[in-house]
């Protein structure tokens, strides 16, 4: 394998490549060797960092290989690679660029050896993702977009801030295991938890991810949150505040996604959900747990593609992902169904599925910590999960009530793609030895046990049965009264309520601030406008007169210094 | 013959471009008078790069003009600050001049190009000389030929817009209120030590100790000096001569002239003065400091609601200025290092951006904001030009901007300056909302449908590109430039007497 900088000199040369070749299906298969050839690149090397060198001063390394890096850089590249097959009918060059250029910085990133690379190529997801949200072309998706783009360029000064303070402070720029503290540290942690979508710091997430295109979604979805994840992995293991920040946000998207009816903002609350499940891998820090986040990370980034892939397919035939719009589309689209539930099921935990042999590697590190609260918790959110991943998106998208809608199968590649997915899923569920080994510690574990299983199976039935309760008893959001399924546990209703309740009080606070803010903003943009705008006294053109008068001041005030 | 040019380096840098320029006024015919503009600005450029080989290691070339000895006669004195500084402007002129050809052919008159051509050479050899010279007098002379050809050169740009009329009158004025000011604060000096050359001035002043005299010589150079450095409050004249200004002369002088005021600044300050330690830091943190962070955000803010693409560049010049003194302003061996490298870099990349406002002078006929529709897809070249001197202006890495913010923070953290340290970066996110309007104009609007704009000719794409080039050359290979800058900045505080920290 000749020298070669980093993979994402790869993906970032195809990526000037590709405008030039003909749009078609040339173009296509020469991208779809990218993923294969950055693999190629990282897979043979030993451990150790190459493209090393100084540069004003500083040790930068482009590439560092070891086994947390090369998991991370694996399953990017296969992401890389579905979305691309999923993405065969697109022929906007601006998405292909954009998508290649993001992967690219993502593996990139994950190579980085040192915070200055780090930090380039953690802006280059920010400046290349957005054009996923813009590709939609609609004014919303504009706003959208320039939304997600502060917040992630503001993600980056942040993290660029806490480099230069890291850096006066310990003299060097590496990339390593730090302690929360410093200004540096919090300036860096703060910097991953916007892109990890940190409760409060998590708004961009839903924001974007379901105004991006059909394939867009597919894209932003495996990259941006896991890259966070791997970079807190790295930094900071065992910081303990990441426990409870995790276990925040395993719990507080299920509530949001319960009520949401837009079948991709369900997704990208689970997306923040099963984030919360890393975080408190990465918080326990022990190998268990840090082998959980890397192992969840992989399985997560297979089903949470195969789940917006479906949806996407959906929308990309119906014209819509409203829950209330869609129903009985398993009659025409059989296939598209089936691996929506394959990846509901992953993402459930279902034994044999993938999630399950990730998710209970974190949930049992957690147990043996003796953090029982957040075991509990996760233990909660589980239920959550399945109940709205797990449950609605197939049932309200495939099933339900019949919206007489009548779209037809998903295009082949679509198919394609997803049946690669849902194979990776199931596979990694039934034989999880392979991923095992990638992980980055040696930890003897087997997940199918009788306790697990039994576990994860009651949690599993009870939160199907709350579903049919809330659906039955006409409390579930989108009101879909066309389950039949006696029942009348009064006591049941309490929670549903009590849900209601919180989500309604949740909601009117944030927009009290949200338009408090608004109006100080506003307010404030206008004052520098009176000031600062074409007419303002800052910016007219004044005669001579005021010039010299100035420089009177001026010169008064130096003056006036050689007296004090 | 060799030996003979070598000899005299320091003087035929100034001389040249001095003769050439009548020839081009007898001439006056446009294609020869460039010729003659252009083949003398690679020969100051060959040279500049000669003073700047022989002065890198430390050296100091000490030229004594006619042979007269240094007190009484002219001294041009060459150490690495300069050398640097002689090369960044002659380096603009090499580039700008290709580009004027046809930018200049399409805004000027037939007639007027000739002497176009002449006041260009004039001004290059006031800028030249302002730089080489050891004899403070002298930079006073040559500050007023280039501020006299400056005005002359904005004023041509009449036939585009009658506004640049009044533009280059206001701008004599104001410029003339300055020199008169440092030339009084030069009164001041000779009064005080009785000796006019720059290193004499300096001895003598340690000789003679402090006193109020020297105090209000300083101050009046300093006002003379911001002036022309369009130091925020005194940026007045900028805004209008740089906007109606040719686009040739606003890409030269927006590059070469307020860096070589800052050099004249940061000479006089630290390589004359040697006041007691106190003296001068109330001065530069009383004074200068609170107007940098001022003009950093002050004159930003501007930027982002302007209408006009040259008008916008030029605040943010304002701006940028802001960051030089605000390095001057530290004290500190980092802090003169990341003003001197700012010099360059800022001169590259203002120069990358004022070529491309001029293209699209050329192309559409305005630099309104508004008219810039869609131009990403009629002038990818152009355009993507743009991007690469925005990014640099908002300090991104790979580019110049970000090395020179690099050391400007470093600077203010060694002194544990944080809040100035937090405003500099704050300051770079406004100017990432001006750059980001520009970018959203070019690249998410569809033209207009009648637009008959097309690419920019080649002779202006070139040497905008070598400069858009030089502005990630030079970011990603910056132990070039920095190692220039701190020996400048050591040079300049070795000289200098006062007690550094």
């Amino acid at each position: 394998m000749p020298e070669i900088l980093t993979p994402a000199a790869i993906y970032i040369a195809a990526a000037l490549l590709v405008p030039f070749l003909p749009n078609g299906r040339a173009r296509q298969l020469f991208m779809l060797l990218v993923p294969v050839a950055g693999v190629a690149v990282f897979w043979t090397l030993p451990e150790g960092t190459y493209a090393s060198f100084n540069a004003m001063g500083m040790h930068i390394g482009l590439m560092r290989v070891d086994a947390l890096s090369r998991i991370f850089g694996l399953i990017f590249s296969i992401a890389a690679f579905l979305s691309i097959i999923y993405a065969w009918h697109v022929r906007d060059t601006v998405q292909q660029v954009a998508a290649l250029l993001y992967a690219g910085a993502a593996i990139g990133a994950v190579f980085a050896s040192d915070l200055v690379t780090l930090f380039v190529f953690w802006e280059l997801t920010a400046i290349t993702s957005v054009f996923l949200v813009w590709a939609r072309r609609t004014e919303g998706a504009y706003a959208t977009g320039m939304r997600y783009l502060v917040i992630q360029v503001f993600s980056g000064v942040l993290l660029l801030a806490g480099t230069v303070l890291q850096y006066r402070e310990t003299g060097s720029i590496a990339f390593e295991t730090m302690t929360l503290g410093s200004p540096a540290t919090i300036c860096i942690f703060i910097a991953f938890g916007i892109k990890c979508a940190f409760p409060l710091l998590h708004n961009w997430l839903q924001d974007a991810y379901p105004a991006a295109t059909v394939t867009g979604s597919v894209v932003l979805s495996a990259f941006t949150t896991k890259l966070a994840v791997y970079a807190l992995a790295r930094g900071f293991p065992g910081t303990e505040i990441l426990i409870y920040i995790g276990a925040v946000m395993t719990l507080f998207p299920i509530f949001y996604a319960v009520i949401e009816n837009d079948l991709r903002r369900v997704l990208a609350y689970s997306l923040n959900n099963q984030l919360g499940f890393m975080v408190v891998g990465v918080g326990i820090g022990t190998p268990l747990a840090l082998n959980g986040t890397a192992a969840h990370a992989f399985c997560h980034i297979l089903y949470k593609a195969l789940l917006f892939m479906s949806v996407g397919a959906v929308l990309f035939r119906t014209g819509t992902a409203k829950g209330s719009e869609l129903g009985g589309l398993y009659k025409t689209m059989p296939l598209t169904m089936l691996f929506c539930v394959v990846g509901a099921a992953s993402i459930s935990a279902f034994p044999l599925f993938s999630g399950f042999i990730s998710k209970s590697l974190i949930v049992s590190a957690s147990a043996d910590q003796g953090h029982y609260v957040v075991w509990l918790i996760l233990l909660f959110a589980s239920a959550g999960v399945f109940h709205h991943s797990g449950i609605k998106i197939p049932y309200f998208a495939f099933f339900a009530h019949d919206s007489g809608k009548r779209p037809k199968e998903a295009p082949t590649h679509m198919l394609i793609a997803m049946g690669i997915t849902a194979a990776l899923c199931i596979g990694i569920g039934v034989y999880p030895a392979p991923l095992y080994s990638l992980l980055p510690f040696d930890v003897t574990y087997h997940p199918y046990t009788t306790g697990h299983v039994i576990t994860q199976l009651q949690l599993l039935f009870f939160s199907a049965l709350a579903f049919t309760v809330l659906m039955k008893t006409g409390v579930y959001p989108p009101e879909l009264r066309s389950v039949n399924l006696d029942t009348d546990w009064i006591y049941r209703r309490m929670l549903p309520v009590i849900m209601g309740f919180l989500s309604a009080m949740v909601g009117a606070i944030w927009r009290g601030l949200s338009q408090f803010t608004e109006y100080y903003i506003t307010s404030f943009i206008r004052g520098i406008y009176a000031t600062h705008g074409p007419h303002g006294p800052l910016a007219r053109t004044w005669p001579s007169g005021s010039m010299v008068l100035w420089v009177a001041v001026i010169l008064g005030m130096t003056v006036l210094l050689t007296y004090v | 013959m060799i030996d003979l040019i070598a000899k005299n380096l320091p003087a035929l840098q100034v001389v040249i471009p001095l003769m050439a320029a009548p020839v081009c006024a007898i001439f006056n015919r446009s294609r020869l008078a460039w010729l003659i503009a252009f083949v003398v600005a690679i020969a100051s450029f060959a040279m500049s790069v000669a003073l700047l080989g022989q002065t890198l290691d430390g050296g100091i070339i000490s030229y004594h003009l006619g042979g007269w000895a240094p007190p009484i006669g002219i001294e041009y004195r060459v150490d690495v600050l300069n050398a640097f500084v002689l090369l960044i402007v002659s380096g603009i002129a090499v580039v700008t001049l290709p580009y004027a050809a046809k930018s200049v052919a399409q805004e000027i008159p037939r007639e007027k190009q000739g002497f176009f051509y002449t006041a260009f050479l004039l001004c290059l050899t006031g800028l030249l000389g302002v730089t080489i010279t050891g004899d403070a007098f002298n930079v006073f002379v040559f500050l007023e030929i280039s501020s006299l050809s400056t005005y002359a050169l904005v004023a041509t740009g009449a036939e585009r817009n009658r506004r640049a009329l009044t533009a280059a009158y206001n701008y004599l004025i104001m410029g003339t209120v300055g020199a008169t000011f440092f030339v009084i604060g030069l009164g001041l000096l000779y009064m005080a030590t009785g000796t006019l050359n720059m290193a004499d001035l300096a001895h003598q002043i340690t000789l003679r100790g402090d006193t109020r005299m020297l105090h209000m010589g300083f101050a009046f150079v300093l006002v003379g000096i911001g002036l022309k450095l369009a130091m925020f409050p005194l940026h007045l004249w900028l805004p209008n001569a740089y906007t109606f200004a040719p686009s040739a002369v606003s890409v030269f002088i927006s590059a070469t002239s307020t860096k070589v005021a800052v050099y004249v600044l940061l000479r006089f300050m630290f390589g004359i003065f040697g006041f007691d330690y106190a003296y001068q830091q109330s001065t530069l943190q009383y004074v200068l400091l609170p107007l940098a962070l001022l003009a950093m955000f002050a004159a930003s803010l501007v930027a982002v609601f302007q209408t006009d693409l040259k008008r916008m560049l030029a605040y943010s010049s304002i701006a940028q200025v802001g960051y030089m003194l605000l390095g001057t302003a530290f004290m500190t061996q980092t802090g003169v290092m990341a003003t001197v490298i700012h010099l360059f870099n800022h001169a590259v990349t203002k120069a990358t951006l004022f070529m491309v406002a001029g293209a699209f002078v050329y192309s559409v006929g305005s630099s309104k904001i508004s008219e810039l529709k869609g131009l990403g897809r009629i002038m990818p070249w152009t355009s993507a030009a743009f991007v690469v001197g925005g990014l640099s202006l908002i300090g991104i890495p790979l580019t110049v901007g970000f090395v020179s913010k690099w050391y400007l923070v470093q600077a203010a953290l060694e002194l544990g300056w944080w809040p100035v340290a937090a405003a500099i970066v704050l300051s770079s996110l406004i100017a990432i909302a001006y750059v980001w309007r520009i970018v959203e104009m070019l690249y998410l609007h569809s033209p207009s449908p009648d637009t008959k704009a097309k690419e920019a000719p080649l002779s202006m794409l070139v040497p905008m590109w070598i400069l858009a080039a030089a502005t990630v050359y030079f970011g990603t290979h910056a132990a070039l430039t920095s190692a220039a800058a701190s020996r400048a900045a050591s040079t300049l505080i070795s000289t200098s007497n006062i007690i550094w920290q």
